[in-house]
């Protein structure tokens, strides 16, 4: 069991970050209501990211990956999320033995 | 509660813990599956079980945790990855500010409480103050049952993962990409989530493909970000 530095500071990093947003709250309840343009901004955050971190999987790995992830961006909007992980992994499975 | 009961601290404890266990059941069932796949995925990144055991404990959030193994590079980019974990868990602050006033607990409580929320145990506790007052003991069975559950999953995920070998054989890693497009269809497909998403897209290739991981994540991130304040009416009431 073995545990790197910079893979522990890396993880003290992300924990620190993250205590700071759970309890951020406390002090600008009451405070903090955005409207308008502010709000669609931060809403549009968690979509946003997640976007980018697949992006470069998704789009520019191959055409396998592209085209499996475009048939489980159709599942995504018709099934549960576990089955549209599964549809995802078994059309990439597929494709890659095809193309 | 009458005046007769022996001790009905104890009973409404009692009463208020096997609410939140049941409420929180169905949520901490799904994430099984997930929390394995995702300790499968993170050893095959180079992660030891040891570590990522290390990381559900102390980060205990999903989502910046998949996105810090799906960009996890060998020597770990601190900055970059604190800075993802930023703007995926900012949302906190807006949780926090809203349940706060809603959850019966002293400030000193909630500085501890507050270390466990989860989209889950917000979202549940939120729809329970609709109608009555959230307990310390509906939130304290939530937070546990997740956590154990997500540390444990994670784990044993971690030590399984390592004796399967390359997850590209199998197509296990594409299943955080194929995740990742079922979180974002969740946020719907309004004008203004489809103009983010097809911005922060293109921009994290582009960046990607031109100066590297990990900094496609903020780049296509603030692009999107800036893309929904650009392409949302102003004054809009959301």
């Amino acid at each position: 069991m073995s545990v790197d530095t910079t893979t522990l500071l890396a993880i003290l990093a992300m924990a620190a970050v993250t205590y700071v947003t759970r309890i951020a709250g406390l002090f600008v309840a009451d405070r903090l209501v955005l409207t308008g343009r502010a709000k669609a901004a931060f809403d549009a955050i968690p979509p946003a990211v997640l976007v980018a971190v697949i992006a470069p999987t998704a789009l520019t790995t191959g055409w396998a990956e592209a085209a499996a992830a475009a048939i489980t961006a159709f599942a995504a909007f018709r099934l549960p999320l576990l089955a549209t992980v599964a549809v995802g992994v078994a059309s990439v499975v597929v494709l890659r033995t095809v193309i | 509660m009458t005046m007769d009961q022996a001790n009905p601290y104890r009973t409404d404890f009692g009463r208020e813990f096997r609410a939140g266990l049941r409420d929180i059941a169905p949520a901490a069932i799904a994430a099984i599956p997930i929390g394995l796949l995702f300790g499968a995925v993170a050893v095959a990144k180079g992660l030891s079980p040891a570590e990522i055991a290390l990381m559900s404990a102390l980060v205990f959030a999903g989502g910046a945790q998949f996105a810090a193994i799906e960009t996890w590079v060998h020597p770990a980019p601190i900055a970059a990855l604190a800075f993802a974990t930023f703007l995926i868990n900012v949302r906190h602050v807006l949780m926090g500010a809203s349940l706060s006033p809603k959850i019966r607990l002293s400030r000193a409580q909630e500085f501890f409480a507050f270390y466990f929320m989860t989209d889950e145990s917000w979202a549940l506790s939120e729809r329970r103050a609709l109608d009555r007052p959230v307990t310390g003991a509906y939130w304290a069975a939530m937070a546990a049952a997740l956590y154990v559950n997500w540390v444990a999953s994670t784990a044993v995920g971690a030590v399984l993962g390592s004796f399967l070998g390359d997850p590209a054989r199998l197509g296990a890693d594409f299943a955080f990409t194929a995740l990742f497009i079922g979180l974002i269809a969740g946020f719907g497909r309004s004008r203004v989530t489809l103009v983010t998403v097809a911005v922060s897209a293109t921009v994290a290739a582009l960046v990607h493909h031109f100066v590297g991981a990990p900094w496609h994540v903020a780049c296509g991130a603030m692009a999107g970000i800036a893309a929904a304040y650009l392409a949302a009416p102003e004054g809009a009431r959301a």
